[in-house]
């Protein structure tokens, strides 16, 4: 090979980098390894992590344990679908390109807005791309977001609002649901667009349809920032009056994978429909009038439009939302709707026998499907430690997402969650909370 | 040609999307049984905030789903089954061991929310992995958060901003050479910046008369890749590091050509300020199609106080128990977060991997070995039959890619690069990336790789050296190509024109 280059060695490729550039030592990491051997130090630390697997959880807080199917591993491992690039070569990539058509389709169903695109990262920078969108819809300087968003998107918005100077405004929460006296304080004509999450990060399903009516007449872009599985049960925003819906991908049939990668889902109405973000697969037809899809509408995109492009997203999260579509057809029309009618029970079973304890009360009295939020009357993290040291996980505490509930726990039930899992977090919560208390108690006899 | 008119099975095989193949009744789900006493749903959810009618997602049994999407997997080319030489996207072979240490329990079960005392292995997978990213680029400090290589502009020009900022300096422009890929202008708008462009010259780098003309107290930022998009390192990076440097801005290093110099040149040791990797490209994670990645950055010290938070981080624990990792969030001049959770850990693993099964000699190579593949494969289409119809766009030796300009081709032949491309498709191999860099006419960009073998490289010449001989005896071939594939060449216009972008019902 090198004679044919017409080099003596390797080396003489590199010509072109000045002596000065050049790294004249080995990079300071260890030697490489036999397969068998990396196997052991990868399992060696995975080890080391306490999972869903080796405790009992009940861990949400924006992404879930639910059940991935097998069907999922295996069509996923397939290298067609594992190993391609983007399908710039549409007559060689069919099989991807209607894997997002279908998953288009699927996310305008679930969220009832007829435009989706082939995916963005994750929820929280869909969120972020949904405040971009609105920037160039309206040009307002000004997002209102609800605290019931996930922590991390309203960080996320903070943080992009940063390169297109754009004000971020919060609106609290009353009773774990938006403030709609806040929510109608906070939004004008200076608005570029409102933020509202359903399921809200403290579990509680909003009345979006009385907040909508707040917002609309601003003519600010209303936004819903959802979970797509629990819009099995939900109504979708669409028939709300949103104009765009976003969301966590993870709970369609992605594993946790301690937090990514997922998929984050975008669907818009019609008239947003070139001013998307990311890819978005269209139908067409061939030269012999064959069906087929392609790329389409990528005047948007950062390879044609450069500057002037409507996002500078690249990548979608193909993969991940290809296990999303499988999921959903796995779930199918009606099992979407006992899966979530599953959850809701067993939630509700979960906080009646929780909130029935000794020194745990409701943080809110709102309806939830999967997840909802306590307060325990004595310091949360060593009542979780206690847990944790007998196996059960009870949840995320939220003093520090949320500083005026020091002592909230957010507990999720998923359908991998039984009666007799739930019985277990209650006996073993209580006692944790019984402990802590005694502790309280002798501290205060102690004059401490 | 004898194939036009004929179809292959798979062409008769019409598409039909798995709503179309839904039937009422059918389904696969069967969930685990109702343990308790229910109650009434409109006691737990109110009739009004449900939906009227469920979603009309498909209703179909299981062994359908999976025959639906094995042979949709069919109508895919992937990198298993062949030479994948896209250029700028490093389509390297993706070891197999990586899916089985991603797929571990302790990883793939693991919650995003998990205590760091329960997280202690992904922490300290995920802090050696910073640490062996810092090496690479010789720029200690790395943030591994972005989800991808346009996710690490978008913190690098971010964290830049926050930095002026910090400083009482309000920037308003970031240079860019014309070369460049267009996730640079659009993460620069996106950032709130101008994007100003700077000249390339006649060997394929930095006009350096044209940089100093345009930087000045208004620049923020310089985007850069090294190598270039043209396959050729810059050879006066230190000259443009020192003008960008002069007049305050930060230079940034889009990572996505460190393939060719891992081991070799770092961008730290060239005056980079912040680099993005490429997990996907250099560190192997499997494309998926169209992701998932993953784009960490690193930065100088500078730059250090408004990486994204949190940070993993590695402290002494108190009673001389060892290494402790830990997110730190403690971090008040932060840009914030970019995404949730701490990023793509998925990805981290495999490029852990990576990493461990190749250390620092096996990097090395894997850099050589990518640019002795691509000079290679460069000097087999410069013989006769290929280079007077596709010459070499800047002919010099190349790093890991290089660009061919399909000009006299589509002059004497009367075949464009789109054409070639097509009829590449037929011989069973992917086309090279075509129509970029923007400024070479009729480019193919060609990156084959370090895991391709010679005789891959041969044949591939072989092929392109057929397909102009052809070209030469009958154009229409090519013109029409390509014929084998489960579809021919699409109407992307229609498609765009009147989109219909989801199943009707």
């Amino acid at each position: 090979m090198l004679a044919v280059i017409g080099v003596d060695c390797v080396e003489d490729l590199f010509a072109d980098i000045p002596d000065a550039l050049r790294l004249s030592r080995e990079l300071n990491l260890p030697a490489g390894m036999a397969e068998q051997d990396v196997y052991a130090k990868l399992r060696e630390l995975a080890e080391r992590n306490v999972s869903c697997e080796s405790e009992l959880s009940f861990l949400g807080g924006g992404m879930y344990d639910h059940y991935v199917p097998s069907l999922i591993d295996s069509i996923l491992s397939r290298s067609e679908f594992l190993t391609p690039y983007t399908p710039y070569q549409p007559e060689i990539s069919q099989g991807g390109l209607q894997v997002m058509f279908e998953y288009q389709t699927a996310i305008s169903e679930l969220t009832g807005l007829p435009v989706s695109n082939a995916s963005l990262y994750d929820g929280p920078s869909a969120v972020g791309a949904a405040a971009y969108l609105a920037k160039l819809a309206n040009g307002r300087p000004r997002l209102v977001v609800s605290a019931g968003l996930h922590p991390h998107a309203r960080e996320v918005l903070k943080t992009l609002s940063a390169g297109f100077a754009t004000e971020v405004v919060e609106v609290g929460l009353r009773d774990g649901v938006t403030d709609p006296d806040e929510l109608a304080a906070a939004v004008d004509e200076q608005t570029s667009a409102v933020f509202l999450a359903q399921p809200n990060f403290l579990g509680a399903v909003e009345d979006l349809e009385s907040l909508v009516a707040i917002a609309k007449p601003s003519g600010a872009l209303l936004v819903c920032s959802c979970d797509p599985l629990t819009l099995g049960l939900l109504k979708p925003p669409g028939e709300l009056g949103f104009d765009i819906a976003v969301g966590e991908g993870q709970t369609l049939g992605n594993r946790l994978d301690f937090g990514g990668p997922s998929f984050g889902f975008f669907a818009a109405s019609q008239e947003h429909l070139r001013r998307m973000p990311g890819r978005i697969v269209g139908e067409t037809t061939d030269v012999d009038g064959r069906r087929g899809f392609v790329l389409t509408l990528q005047t948007r995109e950062q390879h044609i439009r450069r500057e002037k492009a409507t996002s500078n997203i690249c990548t979608a999260q193909a993969l991940n939302a290809l296990a999303g579509v499988i999921y959903l057809s796995w779930l199918g029309r009606r099992g979407i709707v006992e899966l979530c009618e599953l959850m809701v029970q067993r939630t509700a079973y979960a906080r009646d026998r929780l909130t029935a304890l000794e020194g745990v009360t409701a943080l809110h009295s709102q309806p939830v499907v999967r997840e909802f939020a306590v307060v325990l009357d004595v310091p949360v993290e060593p009542v979780i430690e206690r847990c944790v040291a007998a196996g059960v996980n009870p949840g995320y505490p939220l003093g520090g997402d949320y500083p005026e509930y020091p002592n909230g726990l957010l507990v999720a039930i998923t359908e991998q969650r039984s009666r007799a899992d739930i019985d277990r977090l209650v006996d073993v919560l209580g006692a944790a909370v019984a402990q802590q208390a005694a502790i309280g108690a002798t501290a205060v006899g102690a004059g401490v | 040609m004898s194939l036009q008119g004929l179809e292959t099975a798979q062409q008769r095989d019409r598409a039909r999307t798995i709503f179309e193949k839904s039937k009422p009744g059918r389904r696969a789900f069967v969930g685990p049984a109702l343990d308790l006493e229910p109650r009434p749903l409109d006691d737990l959810i109110p009739a009004h905030l449900r939906r009227a009618q469920p979603a009309r997602l498909p209703e179909i049994a299981e062994p359908e789903i999976v025959r639906h999407y094995n042979r949709l997997s069919k109508r895919n080319f992937d990198l298993d089954t062949g030479f994948y030489p896209l250029g700028s996207c490093t389509m390297k072979h993706n070891p197999k061991l990586h899916e089985r240490v991603a797929g571990l329990p302790g990883n793939a079960r693991l919650h995003p929310l998990q205590a760091p005392a329960q997280a202690q292995g992904a922490l300290e997978l995920m802090f050696n992995l910073q640490e062996a990213l810092g090496e690479i680029a010789g720029l200690a400090h790395v943030s591994l958060q972005p989800s991808a290589g346009s996710h690490g502009e978008l913190a690098g020009v971010l964290l830049t901003r926050a930095y002026h900022e910090d400083r009482g300096e309000h920037r308003t422009k970031i240079l860019t050479p014309d070369t460049a890929h267009g996730t640079n202008p659009a993460t620069v708008t996106m950032a709130g910046y101008e994007v100003v462009k700077v000249a390339t010259n006649s060997d394929g780098g930095v006009d350096i008369d044209d940089l100093r003309s345009k930087a000045d107290e208004q620049v923020a930022c310089l985007m850069l890749t090294n190598p270039s998009t043209l396959g050729l390192f810059e050879v006066n990076i230190a000259e443009i590091a020192e003008i960008v440097h002069g007049v305050g801005g930060t230079l940034y290093y889009d990572g996505a050509n460190l393939n060719a110099i891992v081991g070799i040149s770092r961008p730290g040791d060239m005056g980079f300020d912040i680099v993005h990797y490429n997990l996907h490209k250099t560190f192997t994670q499997p494309h998926g199609g169209g992701g998932p990645g993953s784009g960490p950055i690193a930065v100088c010290d500078a730059l250090e106080p408004y990486l994204p938070r949190p940070q993993i981080v590695a402290r002494e624990s108190a009673g001389g128990g060892g290494t402790i990792f830990d997110l730190d969030y403690d971090r008040p001049k932060s840009i914030g977060r970019l995404r949730g959770f701490q990023g793509n850990y998925g990805v981290f693993v495999r490029a852990y991997a990576y990493i461990c099964s190749l250390g620092a000699a096996g990097l090395l190579e894997m850099s050589q070995t990518a640019v002795l593949n691509a000079n290679y494969l460069l000097a087999l289409l410069k013989r006769e039959g290929v280079a007077e119809y596709l010459p070499v766009a800047h002919d010099q030796l190349c790093m890991h890619e290089f660009v061919l300009c399909g000009t006299p081709m589509k002059r004497d032949l009367g075949i464009r690069t789109l054409d070639l491309a097509k009829r590449l498709l037929d011989h069973g191999v992917h086309p090279p990336t075509v129509y970029f860099p923007l400024l070479v006419d009729e480019a193919v960009l060609i990156e084959p790789t370090e895991t391709e073998t010679k005789e891959t490289l041969d044949d591939f010449a072989a092929i392109v050296a057929d397909v102009l001989r052809e070209a030469g005896e009958d154009p229409s071939v090519a013109l029409n190509a390509p014929y084998t594939t489960p579809v021919r060449r699409l109407d992307e216009a229609g498609a765009a024109k009147r989109p219909v972008i989801r199943q009707a019902m």
